[in-house]
C-alpha cells in the first residue's frame, strides 16, 4: 500500500429529484489499499459507486481516480477501473471464454495479450477447465469468481466490488476474499468493496468507510472504529455508528427483476 | 468497429444457440401462413386477387422481420435489468459503437429469422417470380430489420421495466403490422385506414418485398425504398439519441 491516493472523493452529493441518497461525502483511498464502504440498505453505497464508475453524475461535488476528474474524462477514468456489479453482469448465453473476450475488446486489449491474460486469469480463478461452458450453468460462486477475473482483464488500477459475495455460501464467500487478497498481493490492485457481511470487511479490509442515510459517518480500520465506538467487534461498532432500526424500503423495479430472476434461475 | 462486430457477434451466437427461440418463433407465421393463407385464399381468389398465398407470403416475412427486429429491445431490457447492458456503458467505449452493434445485431437476427420463413413460404407453394430478385428482396427485409431494430433499442432505452414491454407490442407493433397491408391489398381502403397505412414505414417494407418478389406493388419500388432508408437513417439517430441518455 502507498500513501498516493487514488481515489479522491469530495463533498459529493447525488439527489434523485427530493431524495438525497448521498449527502455530502469526502473521503480519500490510498493506492493498494483494499478499502470497505459499509452501510444499511439504501445507505448511498451503490449510489457511490455508480458515480465513481461514470454510470452517474454527482449532483455537487468532486470525484478523482488516478488524478482525473470523473465527470470530466469519464473515457480516460473507464480505462482505469474494472467493476463488479451487485447483480451479475455476465451473459448467460455465452461462454466464460466468450464473456472475457467481449470484455478484453471492449476495453482495447489488443487481441494477443487479451488470449494471454484470459488464460492467465481464468487460470488464477480456477475457471480454465470451464472455459468453454455457458455461464448460465455456472453456480452463483463461480459467476462471482469470472466476474472478478473479467474485471481484471484489462489490468484496471482500482477494483470496484459491490456486494460481490451477496447470495454465496460460506465457503465461497472464503474463496472469493483469499482471490481478493491474493490479487491485490499480486497485482497491486487497489479494492474498493461494499458488503453487508462486518466479519469479511474485518478480515479483509485495511480501511473501512460507514455510510448511513446517505452521510459518512466514521472511516478508518477497523481496529480504530472499535476504539472509537468502545466496542469489540465490528458489527457492534457498526450497530453503534448506524442504530439498530431496520431499514424497511419498498422494492425498486430493479430489485423486482432481480426476484423474477432468480425464481427462473431455480 | 471491433467493438461494433463483437456485439453484432454476440446477438447473433445468443440467436444460434437459442433453438427454442428459432421454433418457438416460427409459430406465429405458420399460422398465418396455414390459417389464413390456406383459409382465406378461395375467398381471395373468387375476388380476382389470385393466390393469396402468393399475395401474403412477403407480409409474413415483412411480420417476422418486425417482431423479431422488436423483440430485440426487450433483449436489451432483460441486460438492463440484469447487468450485461452496465457492463457495455462502463467500458472506454462511445455509446454509439455500442448502440450500432447491438442494432446490427437485432437486425440480423430479424433477416435470419425472415429468411428462415422465407423457406417456410417456399415449401408452403409460395414462388418468387424471379430467383434474381430475391437477393433484391432481402436488401430490403434487411432495411426493415435495421428500421424496427433501431427503434427497439430506442423503446428498449427509454423504457424501465419488462412490463413496459406489453404496451408496446399491443400499441404499437401490433398497429404496424396489421396497418402495413401484409394480409390485405391497399387498393381501395377506406380514407382513413389508407391515410394510417401511409405512415406505417412497415407498409413500404411489405410493398417493396412484395414488389420485387411478385411484381405487384401499390406505391412502386423506388419509392418504397426512398421512404424506407430515410424513416432508416431517422430511426438509427433516435435509437442512438436515446441510448445515449439511458443512465444505469
Amino acid at each position: 500500500m502507498s500513501d498516493r491516493p487514488i481515489i479522491r472523493v469530495q463533498h459529493v452529493s447525488k439527489a434523485f429529484g427530493k431524495v438525497t441518497a448521498v449527502n455530502d461525502v469526502s473521503f480519500v483511498v490510498q493506492a493498494g489499499e483494499i478499502f470497505a464502504f459499509l452501510g444499511p440498505n439504501g445507505a448511498g453505497k451503490t449510489t457511490t459507486i455508480k458515480m465513481l464508475t461514470t454510470l452517474l453524475r454527482p449532483t455537487t461535488g468532486s470525484l478523482e481516480l488516478d488524478g482525473l476528474d470523473v465527470t470530466a474524462r469519464p473515457m480516460e477514468v473507464r480505462k482505469r477501473f474494472g467493476v463488479v456489479f451487485q447483480d451479475p453482469s455476465l451473459d448467460g448465453d455465452l461462454t466464460a471464454w466468450e464473456n472475457m473476450d467481449i470484455h478484453g475488446v471492449l476495453y482495447h486489449v489488443p487481441r494477443h495479450a487479451r488470449r494471454e491474460r484470459c488464460e492467465a486469469l481464468l487460470r488464477m480463478f480456477e475457471l480454465w477447465e470451464r472455459r468453454d461452458d455457458l455461464v448460465k450453468t455456472f453456480s452463483g460462486g463461480v459467476k462471482r469468481r469470472l466476474e472478478i477475473a473479467r474485471g481484471l482483464l484489462h489490468t484496471p488500477k482500482v477494483l470496484f466490488l459491490d456486494e460481490p459475495t451477496l447470495g454465496l455460501d460460506p465457503q465461497s464467500r472464503n474463496q472469493m476474499w483469499t482471490h481478493v487478497r491474493n490479487l491485490r498481493d499480486s497485482e497491486g490492485v487497489t479494492v474498493f468493496l461494499t458488503t453487508h457481511y462486518m466479519d469479511e470487511a474485518d478480515r479483509v479490509a485495511d480501511r473501512i468507510a460507514v455510510i448511513d442515510h446517505g452521510r459518512l459517518v466514521a472511516t478508518g480500520s477497523s481496529a480504530e472504529l472499535k476504539q472509537e465506538t468502545g466496542t469489540e467487534s465490528l458489527e457492534a461498532a457498526f450497530l453503534a455508528l448506524t442504530g439498530t432500526t431496520i431499514r424497511d424500503e419498498s422494492a425498486t423495479a430493479a430489485d423486482q427483476m432481480r426476484q423474477v430472476a432468480r425464481v427462473w434461475r431455480r | 468497429m471491433t467493438v461494433v462486430y463483437i456485439l453484432w457477434l454476440r446477438e447473433v451466437r445468443k440467436y444460434l444457440r437459442s433453438r427454442v427461440q428459432i421454433i418457438a418463433s416460427l409459430g406465429g407465421p405458420l399460422m398465418y401462413l396455414g390459417v389464413l393463407g390456406f383459409g382465406l385464399g378461395p375467398v381471395f381468389q373468387r375476388a380476382g386477387e389470385g393466390s393469396y398465398i402468393q399475395f401474403m407470403a412477403p407480409g409474413v416475412i415483412g411480420m417476422t422481420v418486425l417482431f423479431t427486429a422488436m423483440f430485440s429491445g426487450i433483449a436489451m431490457l432483460w441486460d438492463r435489468q440484469f447487468g450485461f447492458l452496465k457492463e457495455t456503458l462502463v467500458a472506454p467505449v462511445p455509446r454509439l459503437a455500442i448502440m450500432v452493434g447491438r442494432t446490427l445485431g437485432g437486425a440480423t437476427v430479424a433477416v435470419l429469422q425472415g429468411t428462415l420463413i422465407f423457406v417456410v413460404t417456399l415449401i408452403a407453394g409460395f414462388r418468387p417470380q424471379s430467383l434474381l430478385a430475391v437477393p433484391l428482396a432481402f436488401l430490403v427485409i434487411a432495411l426493415i430489420a435495421v428500421i424496427f431494430s433501431a427503434l427497439a433499442t430506442a423503446i428498449g432505452s427509454t423504457l424501465k421495466e419488462m412490463q413496459g414491454f406489453q404496451m408496446v407490442m399491443n400499441f404499437l407493433v401490433m398497429p404496424t403490422f396489421f396497418l402495413s397491408g401484409a394480409i390485405y391489398p391497399l387498393e381501395g381502403l377506406p380514407r382513413v385506414l389508407g391515410a394510417l397505412t401511409r405512415v406505417d414505414p412497415l407498409t413500404y417494407g411489405v410493398d417493396g418485398v412484395r414488389g420485387l418478389l411478385i411484381g405487384r406493388t401499390h406505391f412502386g419500388i423506388a419509392l418504397d425504398v426512398a421512404v424506407l432508408l430515410a424513416v432508416g437513417v431517422l430511426f438509427v439517430v433516435f435509437g442512438a439519441w436515446r441510448f445515449s441518455r439511458i443512465e444505469a
